[in-house]
């Protein structure tokens, strides 16, 4: 593909590999390498923060969830903040597994499978906080439509019934979706694994896979299929999320934009988020073959146009605040510019308008190094703006008399914490026993894989 | 019982796509029809030169997608109108704009579903048991071999004339398949 489009791309696989050298790379790293001493630090300590996690909801069963900062006005704060920033990061793992699939970008191959893990163990991220934030998480049930000896349904014109549905389709075909492009890979594992335990556990989890034609044809199809309505999925998922704010009509949140503007700062903060783990993971598994320059500059490509869009959500919401000559509505970019949460919005279009501006430039595009420090900076961005939309819009609403402040607490820190150490311990325990990248995937964009010519013209005669 | 086993087919092995892709083309022209071809990833030439048709699977999708909107849709409205009607800011009972969102999660959901189940039953996975895994070698066929069974059940099957053909189509080694 490289060739065809111009000389300057690097490729999307280093050169000289074949359907062995794929294959026993990317598996070995699960079956044979040594698992390394910085494979064991790095998951006891997200496991050391996961237990933080643990004691965090424990606490909070048992308190309740006055042991948190958030309070009439603030009655939404750090949680639904890491809830939206979580499930934010989810969307760039469907985005390239399904979207970049339908538009045939080859270069999605290398980096999809551990994307699409990163959407699973966010979403799982994600879907803990509203969880507990319902204070008696005990009852979460309630919000499913089951019939009841209460004789009551859930209130389905609201939109946080809305988002009990968008958000738990997205985690059950996020996670359809990652294991059947398991599938293939598995039966590779099965068949490679030199222990007995590796080949029943793989081969239990393969569900007897032997790459038949009849098999692959309808794998395809489903494959693509699940593409093509994972696809409007993803964009549904953020609009719905981001009209459990719009469809109030607090000043700052009751705005036409947030749907599209949500979406484009999902992606944007997902590809920030794959970027942060593939380019630390690249170097540690010495996969540049596989992840080249060329994958890391791609999504630097979506994270700088994402990165506009978002800016140009946030002119609008000035323009708009203005234009609507509201005075509550004026009043809320000048509270963002001079309230007491001032430092932190100018941190946040610091680190979401004006950083990643440097990606305009190829050299900044082509260092690892300051890919990943800019996407560390838009990961940060990305949470603060969260924080923003929910804690300006809430602490300073109609009333003056009923202006608040928030504050977060020890356990709302520990609980977000926890739950990157939940993610990160996941992340390590998936690299170390799931093969990280699609072999099969890879299998197909080297060059030996495509049937010559002349057989063709065999079928046409015959 | 009988004292040596049944056999499943005839195997052969072949290096590369092209290879396999030729082979079977020529087998489906010899007349075989209960085959089948086995490769580490898909190759679409493969699936039509088995003579195969296609897959029902979008129709079955198709019909999981409109089951869950229109189950979805159901709910909501014999929830909010019939089983339980209250009075939200004034809105009718059935507000159908406000039942959009979910109705669109559940058509999603199983569609989404019906597709990997409906794979995975047309497949007949998860299938613990297949002859052609007798094959030592077959190991190979999740790596980077290329695999043509012509099963015993085909009535052109005959073990020395079978064998004879698939040796004339440049494999690595020809192997039987017990089963």
């Amino acid at each position: 593909m490289a060739a065809v489009t111009g000389t300057a791309k690097p490729p999307v696989i280093a050169p000289g590999h074949t359907f062995s050298t794929v294959t026993d790379k990317i598996s070995a790293i699960v079956l044979t390498r040594k698992t390394s001493l910085g494979w064991y630090a790095g998951f006891g300590l997200s496991f050391l923060l996961t237990l933080v996690l643990f004691i965090s909801v424990a606490y909070l069963v048992v308190k309740g969830i006055g042991i948190w900062g958030n309070n009439i006005p603030v009655g939404w704060a750090f949680e639904i903040t890491n809830f939206v920033w979580w499930i934010g990061i989810g969307h760039a793992g469907t985005l390239i597994s399904a979207i970049l699939l339908l538009l045939k970008q080859t270069w999605r191959t290398s980096i999809n499978r551990f994307a699409e893990a990163m959407t699973l163990f966010a979403v799982a991220c994600a879907g803990l906080f509203p969880a507990i934030h319902t204070g008696r998480p005990w009852l979460d049930y309630w919000l499913l439509p089951y019939p009841n000896t209460m004789g009551v349904w859930p209130q389905f014109r609201s939109p946080i019934m809305w988002d009990v549905f968008a958000v738990s389709t997205y985690a059950t075909v996020s996670a359809l979706f990652w294991y059947i492009g398991l599938i293939p890979d598995l039966a590779t594992l099965r068949d490679r694994s030199q222990s007995p335990t590796g080949r029943v556990v793989y081969g239990m989890l393969a569900m007897g896979w032997r790459g038949s034609a009849h098999h692959w044809h309808r794998y395809e199809t489903a494959y693509l299929l699940l593409a093509g309505i994972a696809t409007p999925l993803v964009v549904s998922v953020h609009t719905v999320v981001s009209w459990d704010f719009s469809i109030a009509i607090l000043p700052g949140w009751h705005a036409t934009i947030f749907p599209p503007y949500f979406v484009a700062g999902a992606i944007y903060s997902g590809f920030a988020m794959v970027l942060t783990l593939a380019i630390p993971i690249r170097a540690v598994y010495g996969l540049e073959d596989f992840i080249t320059i060329r994958h890391l500059q791609n999504m630097a490509k979506v994270m700088l146009v994402t990165g506009l869009i978002v800016v140009y959500g946030y002119m609008t919401e000035m323009f708009i605040s203005w234009y609507s000559a509201d005075r509550f509505e004026v009043f809320v970019p000048f509270n963002r510019f001079t309230g007491p949460y001032a430092p932190f919005y100018l941190l946040l279009l610091f680190c979401n308008a004006v950083v990643p501006q440097a990606l305009w430039f190829r050299r900044v595009r082509s260092s690892p190094l300051w890919l990943f420090v800019i996407a560390i900076i838009v990961n940060v961005g990305m949470w603060l703006e969260r924080f923003i939309i929910i804690v300006t819009s809430l602490h300073r609403d109609f009333m003056p008399s009923a202006w608040g402040r928030y504050a977060p607490t020890f356990w709302d820190w520990s609980t977000f914490i926890g739950t990157i150490g939940l993610f990160v311990a996941l992340i390590f325990l998936f690299v170390r026993f799931l093969p990280m990248i699609s072999i099969f995937e890879m299998r197909t964009i080297l060059p030996e894989a495509k049937v010559e010519e002349d057989v063709s013209g065999l079928r046409a005669e015959g | 019982m009988a004292t040596t086993p049944t056999l499943y087919g005839l195997m052969a092995e072949f290096e590369d796509p092209t290879t396999l892709v030729a082979a079977t083309q020529h087998a489906y022209r010899e007349g075989y029809r209960s085959m089948d071809a086995y490769s580490p990833f898909p190759i679409e030439e493969l699936h039509q030169a088995l003579g195969s048709h296609h897959t029902r699977l979008p129709l079955i999708v198709l019909i999981g997608g409109l089951c869950g909107c229109l189950g979805g849709y159901g709910l909501q409205y014999w929830a909010a109108a019939i089983a339980y009607p209250i009075n939200v800011g004034g809105k009718p009972f059935h507000s159908w704009p406000n039942f959009i969102p979910i109705t669109f999660e559940c058509t999603i959901l199983a569609a989404a579903l019906a597709a990997v189940f409906g794979m995975l039953a047309l497949n007949g996975l998860p299938m613990p048991y297949h002859p052609v895994f007798n094959v030592p070698r077959f190991a190979l066929a999740s790596r980077n071999r290329f695999f043509l069974c012509i099963e015993a059940r085909d009535p052109k099957f005959d073990l020395e004339k079978t064998r004879k053909f698939l040796e004339t189509l440049n494999p690595r080694e020809v192997t039987t398949v017990a089963d």
